[in-house]
């Protein structure tokens, strides 16, 4: 090494510190080093742009604004402004005084002009059963009333004198409230904001959510414990053989979720194939056939069926990298077949066991179609509730915060899944 | 390097002289007839006898479909043998399932399990054979220290050079103190330096312990090094067996003379047999002198065999054979130059110069003179047909 510096010019290591280094047209290198990335860098994001676009117009803005929803309902402030602001002075004790009256009297002309005093119905009557007809009414009524409007509104219907009534009103116009995540977990707040449980018969949430998560979980471990020997199958058979097997995991793929579904249908129902097999076999009686279907068995087992090549592609992309010779290796030291499959194999399968419980999992937890149809009663999951919101109801709120808790459900197990298992060790397929 | 000598108290003998060993073999591995078929159409093993001798250090070598790694596997557990028997200390082992018979491996890409240590892949022979905490721990330290690396065993095996897999691999394998050893091309995923430097250790380990390897590889100069005994295979039958010096220097018939080292043809056909010798009449009439190894009686085809480091050019004396010859071409190695010869119309024919003081200067396209003794041309079966 002292042969070296001795050799070298004088000063170029004294030049290299004192100086940045410049490149051969003079601009500095570290200038010239990020120019020439920029280029680069700009070429690649020009590339994914219309992608990034896509997901955000697709995905990331509808999730944010679904989740807004779920907390931010502005309908009674928008509607009836003049309330709005009246109520806010309201200590809440007693009845509103005359002002708010007054306001409330104006807000109902003008609803009734443009024709939104529904809206605010629908709004107040989740929390105040029985309401609505009481502000319909009172809305059609609104041109007659005169000052005083406090003993006008009471003489056009008793429930205007009800101090809980203003009390969720009061609520109901602040723009931004947990009311529907309390009410997606079965609790709300009386009158005087304090948090409770919902009466008893209407204690459906926490429910529903756990049986969904219990649901799921079933069919996850049924999906694994089928989907194991079949991934193991195709990896060890030969590529021909295992091509042609391959064909009919995807089968299911390639047909129409509703008509997999239909044929489940057929296949279980009391009066289905299965039962009057059952029946010709004398294994069971004419009139004792078997409830399969419109029931949790009957979500179990065609949910299992449509979600288990998700294990299997998983399961199976892994299998397929791990050659035998490690079998061989084991076997050969000593180690029974069983030995060898349990301490060598499977821990190296982890991975696909980790991605196939994942993805069927989540998927499972948020299934709508399958138990819609052959779910009954008590094969209903928390999505089935999120589109009767969507599409009966029309409580968008409550269907935004029940999708938020299901979203925060599966973000919690996420985490868990990386905790215990490592997401990085993943590997789909 | 050198290898520690770890006392592994293995039941086999301790290395006790070859002479003796191979006159007298006490046949820890027997192959009695034995064939073995994939399709039901053709045999890949055909009509296998073979005796291995405890301690011995037996190597399997051929070109890749010869049916080396088929034998290899056969007696690991891994097929079963189509007819025939193999006896394991004269016991008959084709029902005995792989994990019962006791043999340790080394496998070609070393299997060495990913989700393991290194120790945890020592001590896994140990713990299937339920063996005490305490004995586990000592067995692992002893190998890894046998192999040189006691500090790696709380490495994953992916954390390990190619070398290091290479010697855990070989310490698993002993470590359950097996007496017969199959290693199936285990050094043929190193660079070249290092697997010189691997083919000395463990001949130096087959040394120390005394068991029995059976070792499979393609590379002759990998079964010269190491083996006390190679088998050449071809097309599923044994060419020959014997010690590494005689299948270099009496190899008895073309492919394995070709096969192991360099090697000139000359094809011919025999006129006379007298008293272990021939003569040959070569294809561009020359006649020769060689040594009737292989050859049936005079009107046979035949091919000579001659090392190219046995032959002269302008021999200072004459010899039995000289024919006339142009040089081809020159490459210099160093030690030796090494050149090709036009010599009774084959254009591929080699002698290798050694560098010495008294070497003359040639050139491309000069005429001279080769010759050789009779004993160093062998007359064979003709080469591939």
């Amino acid at each position: 090494m002292a042969t070296v510096s001795d050799h070298m010019t004088p000063g170029i290591g004294q030049v290299a510190v004192d100086a940045p280094l410049t490149a051969a047209d003079g601009t500095p290198l570290r200038k010239k080093l990020a120019q020439a990335n920029r280029r680069a860098r700009l070429r690649a994001t020009l590339l994914v742009a219309p992608l990034l676009l896509f997901v955000l117009i697709t995905f990331i803005v509808p999730i944010g604004q679904m989740l807004v929803r779920s907390f931010h309902e502005p309908t009674f402030s928008e509607v009836l402004p003049r309330t709005t602001e009246a109520l806010k002075q309201w200590d809440g004790a007693d009845l509103p005084d005359e002002a708010v009256f007054a306001a409330f009297a104006d807000d109902l002309k003008d609803a009734k002009e443009n024709r939104t005093i529904g809206q605010v119905a629908t709004r107040v009557n989740y929390a105040y059963a029985g309401s609505r007809s009481a502000f319909t009414s009172a809305a059609r009524k609104s041109t007659g009333f005169e000052a005083p409007y406090k003993e006008a509104l009471i003489a056009a219907d008793d429930v205007w004198g009800e101090r809980d009534l203003w009390a969720v009103m009061k609520r109901a116009s602040k723009s931004y409230t947990p009311e529907f995540y309390l009410a997606a977990v079965d609790r709300t707040t009386d009158v005087d904001g304090n948090i409770v449980m919902v009466d008893d018969f209407r204690q459906i949430y926490v429910k529903i959510l756990l049986r969904t998560l219990y649901l799921a979980g079933v069919i996850t471990g049924l999906c694994l414990l089928l989907g194991y020997p079949v991934a193991f199958l195709l990896a060890s058979l030969p590529t021909r053989t295992s091509n042609l097997l391959m064909i009919l995991v995807l089968l299911p793929f390639w047909t129409s979720l509703l008509v997999r579904t239909t044929a489940w249908i057929a296949l279980l129902q009391s009066q289905g194939i299965i039962n009057d097999v059952l029946v010709a076999m004398w294994l069971i009686d004419d009139d004792s056939r078997l409830q399969m279907i419109y029931n949790q068995t009957g979500t179990i087992i065609a949910m299992t069926h449509i979600l288990l090549p998700f294990s299997i592609l998983p399961l199976f992309s892994v299998m397929k990298t791990i050659p035998p010779t490690y079998m061989r290796a084991a076997r050969s030291l000593g180690a029974t077949p069983w030995t060898a499959f349990w301490k060598i194999y499977v821990p190296q399968t982890v991975p696909g066991i980790a991605a196939g419980v994942l993805l069927v999992f989540i998927l499972a937890v948020g299934y709508y179609i399958t138990p819609a149809l052959v779910g009954g009663q008590d094969g209903q999951l928390i999505s089935n509730f999120i589109a009767l919101h969507m599409q009966k109801t029309l409580n968008w709120s409550m269907a935004a915060a029940l999708g938020g808790i299901l979203l925060a459900t599966i973000m919690v197990l996420y985490w868990l899944f990386n905790k215990i298992v490592g997401i990085d060790r993943l590997k789909l397929g | 390097m050198t290898v520690k000598m770890v006392s592994f108290n293995l039941r086999g003998v301790m290395n006790e002289g070859n002479a003796t060993r191979r006159e007298s073999p006490d046949g820890h591995v027997r192959f009695v007839d034995v064939q073995k078929s994939y399709d039901g159409e053709t045999l890949v093993v055909k009509n296998l006898n073979l005796d291995i001798a405890r301690g011995e250090f037996l190597t399997m070598l051929g070109p890749s479909g010869s049916g080396k790694t088929t034998c290899l596997m056969m007696l690991a557990g891994f097929e079963t043998a189509t007819h025939g028997d193999i006896l394991l200390d004269g016991k008959p082992i084709n029902n005995v399932p792989p994990h019962k018979r006791g043999i340790g491996m080394v496998f070609q890409n070393y299997a060495l399990f990913p989700h393991m240590t290194v120790a945890e892949n020592l001590a896994f022979p140990l713990q299937v054979r339920k063996l005490g905490k305490a004995d586990v721990e000592a067995k692992v330290k002893r190998a890894l220290e046998m192999v040189e690396l006691p500090q790696m065993g709380a490495r994953r095996p992916a954390q390990l050079s190619g070398g290091q897999q290479q010697r855990v691999a070989v310490a698993r394998a002993l470590v359950f103190e097996p007496d017969l050893v199959l290693m199936d091309e285990p050094l043929g995923a190193l660079d070249k330096q290092l697997r010189e430097q691997m083919q000395y250790e463990i001949k130096h380990i087959h040394e120390n312990l005394g068991v029995t390897v059976v070792y499979v590889t393609h590379d002759q100069a990998e079964a010269l090094t190491m083996s006390d005994r190679i088998a050449v295979f071809n097309d599923g039958i044994i060419q020959q067996l014997s010690t590494p010096d005689v299948l270099y220097e009496k190899p008895e018939n073309s492919f394995v003379a070709q096969f192991i080292g360099e090697n000139n043809r000359l094809n011919g056909k025999v006129t006379a047999v007298s008293d272990g010798d021939c003569r040959v009449v070569l294809e561009d009439g020359r006649e020769v002198n060689a040594l009737s190894v292989n050859v049936g009686g005079a009107g046979s085809q035949t091919t000579l065999s001659i090392r190219p480091e046995r032959i002269e050019i302008d021999p200072a004396s004459t010899l039995p054979n000289m024919l006339d010859g142009k040089i081809a071409e020159l490459i210099y190695l160093g030690d030796h130059v090494r050149t090709r010869l036009e010599v009774a119309g084959h254009d591929d024919f080699v002698v290798k110069l050694p560098n010495t003081q008294s070497r003359r200067p040639l050139h491309d396209g000069q005429p001279v003179k080769v010759g050789w003794r009779t004993e160093d041309c062998r007359a064979l079966d003709p080469f591939g047909g």
